[in-house]
């Protein structure tokens, strides 16, 4: 009977898309805010890659409320797993020789390519939710591959992510004073399609990778300890 | 068929839609719900990213001189997806360890036995 009911209600949802979906083209040009932001986004913020420009510069304030949303979601699940007394950790087979040089081996590189991912964020395809998602898969890897299965100090990843948080913030603040509103690009822009160019998008940024990065290792760490 | 040519994005992201609203429906496991969640997340990404799509456009990076603005796919869906997808991932996580506590409390996960929870 349930099945029925929630076939019907679908087969009523798929009606109402199929008939809303023909006034809708596909691959055509729909928004006019997308000629705006073309034509005009590496004169205003300067970075070559205009989503970049759009998530930090022109959006910046909703991806402070993003960042936020995702805090929330952190520490609501630290708050759920919590328990007083922390559950025994059952003594773990060590992981053979293979897995062990591997996974010392690979960490440092994965590091290595998040960083990467996220400092070239105004340049390339990439950025701080890439770059930061990237870091949290190799916590994931040592925590499931090597030497630390019973997971980080959870303190650590709590305080870099508040710090980095801080930063946006003050960041944003400092472009009150000195460009009149919130996350202003106060600095220089410099030449497009170099690193250090595009004023405030990189360390925003870099920032986003550092919070993005803590917040999810920091999530995988949680689910680890409380087995 | 030209009508399946033209607009299969669509179709494909609708159809993970509506898979993911039948699972959320139908099924009594809760893991097997937040599955269809995880499903109905990615299908409205794909969607919104689909919307954006101009014919044979470039991705929005001027990496180069001889790229044109007006040959560039729209760049405001990637980037509201960009954080949709990382926000997804926490979601997902929330949901879980609320999944962990109901599986210590009730020592079950099917829907119609765990009490005040049925439809």
């Amino acid at each position: 009977m349930r099945k029925i009911i929630s076939f019907i209600l679908i087969a009523i949802i798929a009606a109402g898309i199929f008939f809303s979906l023909q006034e809708i083209p596909f691959g055509a040009a729909k928004s006019r805010v997308r000629e705006y932001y073309l034509d005009n986004g590496i004169e205003q913020t300067g970075a070559t890659n205009i989503v970049t420009s759009v998530v930090v510069s022109y959006r910046g304030f909703d991806t402070l409320g993003e960042v936020t949303v995702l805090f929330l979601a952190t520490i609501g699940l630290s708050a759920i797993l919590y328990r007083e007394k922390e559950r025994k950790i059952k003594k773990r087979r060590k992981s053979s020789l293979i897995l062990y040089t591997g996974c010392k081996f690979l960490f440092p590189l994965i590091l290595l390519f998040g960083a990467y991912i996220f400092i070239h964020g105004h340049l390339t395809p990439g950025g701080g939710f890439q770059g930061g998602a990237i870091i949290a898969s190799g916590f994931l890897l040592t925590m499931l591959g090597c030497w630390r299965w019973e997971g980080f100090n959870r303190n650590r990843f709590k305080i870099t992510e508040s710090i980095s948080g801080l930063v946006f913030v003050v960041v944003g603040l400092l472009g009150l004073l000195y460009g009149g509103y919130f996350l202003s690009n106060y600095l220089p822009k410099g030449v497009p399609n170099e690193l250090f160019s595009a004023g405030i998008i990189p360390i925003i940024y870099v920032v986003i990778g550092f919070k993005v990065g803590s917040e999810i290792a920091g999530i995988i760490n949680d689910m680890v300890r409380s087995g | 068929m030209e009508f399946i040519e033209n607009y299969l994005y669509y179709i494909a992201s609708f159809g993970l839609i509506l898979i993911g609203l039948y699972i959320m429906l139908v099924k009594k496991n809760l893991i097997k719900m937040i599955i269809g969640l995880s499903i109905i997340d990615t299908g409205v990404n794909i969607l919104l990213i689909s919307m954006g799509y101009l014919k044979e456009g470039t991705a929005p990076i001027f990496s180069h001189k001889d790229l044109l603005p007006s040959r560039m796919v729209d760049p405001v869906p990637q980037a509201l997806v960009l954080t949709a997808i990382v926000i997804g991932v926490a979601i997902l996580a929330l949901a879980l360890t609320l999944t962990i506590v109901l599986y210590r409390h009730y020592g079950t996960l099917n829907v119609r036995k765990i009490r005040d929870l049925k439809w």
